[in-house]
């Protein structure tokens, strides 16, 4: 087996150093009757190129992104991702590491994380940010739970336009927790909900996504002042990151945690995973933050140095008493989120963002002309809600088959909600061309007559 | 992993210091500040082109004024991002026996394989009609991992080895709730345990009781029975456990536990001790995570992304969240809904999308390339390894629980270092000047100063004998009083200790502007 470096005459002289007269004998530990006898049922091992061969074969079973005009976003997005930054963090220094627990040898990775740390909190225009959570979902659960720490209390508002998924999540953390949820519901991009009605003096937070699930861009302000007001937090969620170039950021509107997801710059879709949760607050309530923060201090001789802190609000010091029992969080995708924010800089992001937002709007209007086909925001960064005649999810299997990845049915993340099976969400990018917008519509008005 | 009680600060240094150069830097050795101190704000290393004038829709919500955020050139981020991985110890740099945490080798031909378009560049909404080649791995994946361990069903959307615990107990909790026993709220957890089993179990709503592990480091059955009673929800055992034992009275465990009505959650950190050898689900397991960062390979990248896959028993399979594989007449699909359907009553959601495909494919391709063979081959070696690099110290250093022979991973204490004014940190951090990371040190808390190794099966016996030989080489000069050696120590890596003390008392978080930030020039 090319990974496994000893030899049979190795295992035997080491069985011997040992005082082993077999390999059996090391596991004697375990009840006899509880030992497997032979092998598992399983295949052999298989040479390098056999199992590229089949792996291969499941991978060509896939629409890659890449193949097709593809408009496809609802919280994770396609970006071009520099050549440079792959390669980086394929650095095995940087691959192989572990949790900077030696900072004396992990200063490359502590370094990466205070600048990771310190570019999330100028985007978020927050005070702090930590060192990343799994991805923008679970730093929605996480955020909740840390609202309700600081207020004392346990019931939560999210908005109906909160992303589906993030609203589950939230739901069966605090279901589990014993915490109480109202999820308001949806009122699609353009109408307003009611949300500050729901502020009361029991709310520990109102948990609100800008750009909304459906595209809308929120005013935040009045629901900061609505939640200061009776003493809970503003939770604002922001599931495509690079908005942040182009869209006011949270924190000037009044946002007291702001959590992102982080994927769209730097890291590919994979399907899902692994992403990166971007998590900022205010430095009052740093003590109650969770995750991992790192930390500028100086070593023996006096020099700059960085370092894992304030680690007695986390699992490995506290135990049951902790700010949360995450350990392991999504540092390689840090680092591609950190290096590609490097490379674009303030130009390149807010050009970036421009980009999305200039390809939304032309995408937008060409879709006008589309027959029984609406948009219906009044506002959008580069995703927006279509109203769609009968039902979207067919549309988006009948467009896929005609070669076009159209965007997503709400219904597949709602459901229980019928009444939105006509709405579609279409993202566009700087990856997009005018050919693709071009073929979208085509297919539309095709599949549509 | 567990820093409880450790020296923070630097203690007094008279050793030798580092050459003196004009640059500070150190020939391979960099100095390098940060990108807010290299970058510009007008530098961009992406050429993006400028769209054509129109009218934006952003509801009078555009940002306003300057970020604050630098830019690099491509050669600058190179060279920036080059010389920080320098900074950096990895596997691939040496010898890396972090105990509990299994930093085996990483093949590339994974990261190979996660990076094709047809795995990489898929949207986890596109249609499911235009992924069957994903779903195809999930369930291949899937099958292994029950195979593996022979329970009955998998939950593969936790992120990480904490998630997963968050994922059984959630799981264990709706089943107890399906049984209308809401009254079991209390946890069994034994001294040893990683830190993340009592907070997972404290963040939702369980309390935490301690159950003292046996004077061999074991957990006795005879300690769990004491604890339980109708209050208790289930017990989240380690097994091997983290003083690398394997808990020789588990199965008398797992049947006190079900017959109090209780479930058993196994932490499966340490699980690469026994792939191929003994099978959780028959030692009467409900749920183990399983950490395919540790047991399968895929990449620490420094503190993540991982993957913590959750097996269940028939007990809980039915409870597993959204969303979950599902073969029937119409094919194989991702359910996606939390509603209850048919056998299938899912707690609800732990992450948006689907989990961790990029850490699915480089496990998968893992296990693949052992296949069962080559697995308890791994398993084998690497129980091997730890009890060889056991056999080559135990005369100089001292096991909390005597000389036995352990599963993957070896545990020291600090009783050989008593009288010489020598902590377990100092020999950390005398192993960073001779070139090897360190082993988990102060964790587990059942051993004083613990010093846990696990070399993993990926080490020769030639890296393991010159291990064993420094290590040997250490404990001689603990002996003969050579304390500068130590508490200098480090002296060659690119920081020497560091001022924690300070990091905690005065947090430094992020860089800030010392002068005002450049004008917005948009």
């Amino acid at each position: 087996m090319r990974y496994l470096p000893l030899t049979a005459v190795e295992r035997q002289d080491m069985l011997a150093k040992i005082g082993a007269a077999s390999m059996d004998d090391l596991f004697l530990g375990i009840p006899a009757d509880k030992r497997l006898p032979g092998l598992m049922e399983l295949p052999a091992g298989r040479g390098e190129w056999d199992v590229e061969r089949l792996l291969n074969g499941l991978s060509a079973q896939n629409k890659a992104a890449g193949d097709v005009p593809f408009f496809v976003g609802a919280g994770a997005y396609r970006h071009h991702i520099p050549a440079s930054v792959d390669h980086l963090i394929q650095r095995s220094e940087f691959l192989t590491s572990y949790t900077p627990y030696q900072p004396e040898i992990a200063q490359g990775t502590l370094h990466y994380l205070f600048e990771f740390q310190t570019q999330v909190a100028l985007l978020t225009g927050m005070e702090v940010a930590n060192a990343s959570m799994y991805d923008g979902s679970t730093a929605t659960g996480e955020a909740v739970l840390m609202a309700h720490r600081l207020t004392r209390r346990a019931r939560a508002v999210l908005s109906g336009t909160l992303h589906p998924h993030y609203r589950t999540v939230v739901e069966t953390l605090s279901r589990m927790a014993g915490d109480d949820v109202e999820a308001m519901v949806p009122a699609i991009a353009g109408s307003s909900e009611d949300i500050l009605a729901a502020i009361d003096a029991d709310t520990s937070c109102v948990v609100v996504q800008s750009p909304s699930f459906y595209g809308e861009i929120i005013d935040l302000r009045p629901i900061a002042a609505k939640a200061h007001s009776v003493g809970a937090l503003l939770i604002a969620v922001v599931s495509e990151a690079v908005s942040f170039g182009l869209v006011e950021s949270p924190g000037a509107l009044g946002a007291d945690i702001v959590v992102a997801e982080g994927q769209s710059i730097g890291n590919s879709l994979n399907f899902g995973g692994p992403y990166v949760g971007l998590f900022a607050t205010r430095q009052k309530f740093v003590r109650q933050m969770p995750g991992r923060l790192c930390g500028e201090t100086v070593d023996a001789d006096g020099r700059r140095s960085f370092v894992l802190t304030l680690s007695t609000r986390e699992q490995h010091i506290r135990r049951d008493k902790a700010t949360s029992n995450i350990c392991t969080n999504s540092g390689l995708c840090c680092l591609a989120f950190t290096i590609h924010m490097a490379l674009l800089g303030e130009t390149g992001l807010k050009r970036l963002a421009h980009l999305n937002h200039a390809h939304a709007v032309r995408l937008a209007d060409m879709l006008r002309d589309v027959k029984g086909v609406e948009v219906l925001n009044h506002s959008f960064f580069n995703e927006f809600t279509l109203r769609v005649p009968g039902d979207a999810a067919t549309l988006v299997e009948a467009l896929a088959q005609a070669g076009v990845l159209a965007g997503v049915p709400v219904s597949r993340l709602e459901p229980e909600r019928p009444h939105l099976k006509d709405l579609l969400l279409v993202a566009s990018s700087e990856m997009n061309s005018d050919d693709d917008r071009h073929r979208l519509v085509a297919a539309m008005k095709k599949v549509l007559a | 992993m567990n820093s409880e009680g450790r020296p923070t600060a630097p203690s007094q240094t008279t050793g030798i210091s580092p050459a003196r150069t004009f640059t500070a830097n150190r020939a391979l050795q960099q100095e390098e500040g940060l990108l807010f101190e290299i970058g510009r704000h007008d530098v961009t290393g992406v050429d993006l082109e400028e769209p054509a004038a129109f009218v934006p829709r952003l509801g009078g919500l555009e940002r306003a004024g300057a970020i604050g955020l630098p830019g690099l050139s491509e050669p600058e981020a190179m060279r920036h991002y080059v010389r920080l991985s320098q900074k950096n110890y990895g596997i691939d740099s040496g010898l890396f026996p972090l105990g509990s945490c299994t930093m085996k080798h990483n093949p590339r031909l994974n990261e190979k394989m996660a990076r094709l378009p047809g795995f990489a560049d898929i949207h986890p909404l596109q249609p499911q009609s235009t992924v069957p080649g994903a779903l195809a791995l999930m369930e291949m994946l899937s099958h292994w991992l029950i195979e593996m361990t022979g329970m009955n069903a998998v939950a593969l959307s936790p992120k990480a080895g904490a998630h997963g615990e968050l994922c059984g107990m959630m799981a264990i909790k709706a089943a107890l709730a399906a049984r209308g026993e809401h009254e079991r709220q209390v946890v069994l957890v034994p001294d040893s345990a990683h830190g993340t089993n009592p907070a997972t179990a404290a963040l939702i709503g369980f309390s935490v009781r301690s159950v003292p592990a046996g004077a061999d480091g074991m957990v006795r059955a005879d300690a769990v029975k004491a604890a339980l009673d109708g209050d208790v929800a289930a017990i989240m055992l380690t097994n091997p456990n983290t003083c690398g034992l394997f808990e020789a009275e588990i199965v008398a465990i797992a049947a006190a536990v079900h017959e109090a009505g209780a479930y058993f959650y196994c932490d499966g950190a340490n699980f690469n001790a026994i792939v191929g050898k003994a099978r959780p689900g028959d030692l009467g397991v409900d749920a183990m995570h399983i950490n395919l960062h540790k047991t399968f390979s895929t990449p620490h990248g420094g503190g993540g992304p991982g993957a913590g896959p959750v097996v269940l028993s028939a007990a809980l399979a039915p409870f597993a969240p959204a969303p979950y594989l599902l073969r029937d007449g119409r094919g194989l699909r991702l359910v996606e809904d939390t509603a209850r359907d048919g056998d299938h009553a899912p707690f609800g959601r732990l992450t948006a999308f689907h989990g961790q495909m990029g850490m699915y494919v480089r496990a998968l391709s893992y296990m693949l390339s052992h296949g069962a063979n080559g697995m308890k081959q791994a398993s084998e070696d690497a129980v091997l390894n730890a009890n060889y690099i056991r056999a080559g110290l135990s005369d100089l250093l001292t096991q909390p629980f005597g000389d036995q022979p352990c599963m993957h991973e070896v545990l020291f204490d600090d009783a050989w270092l008593k009288g010489t004014g020598l902590t377990t940190l100092d020999i950390a951090k005398a192993l960073i000047d001779e070139g090897y990371h360190p082993m988990t040190i102060y964790f587990p808390l059942v051993a004083h100063g613990a010093m846990l190794i696990e070399p993993t099966e990926s080490e020769s016996k030639l890296s393991l004998d010159l291990f064993i030989a420094t290590m040997r080489d250490l404990a001689l000069a603990v002996r003969a009083g050579e304390k500068e050696r130590f508490l200098s120590a480090p002296r060659l890596s690119p920081r020497r200790r560091l001022d924690e003390t300070r990091a905690a008392r005065q947090p430094v978080l992020r860089w800030k502007p010392r002068a005002p930030l450049p004008r917005d020039t948009d």
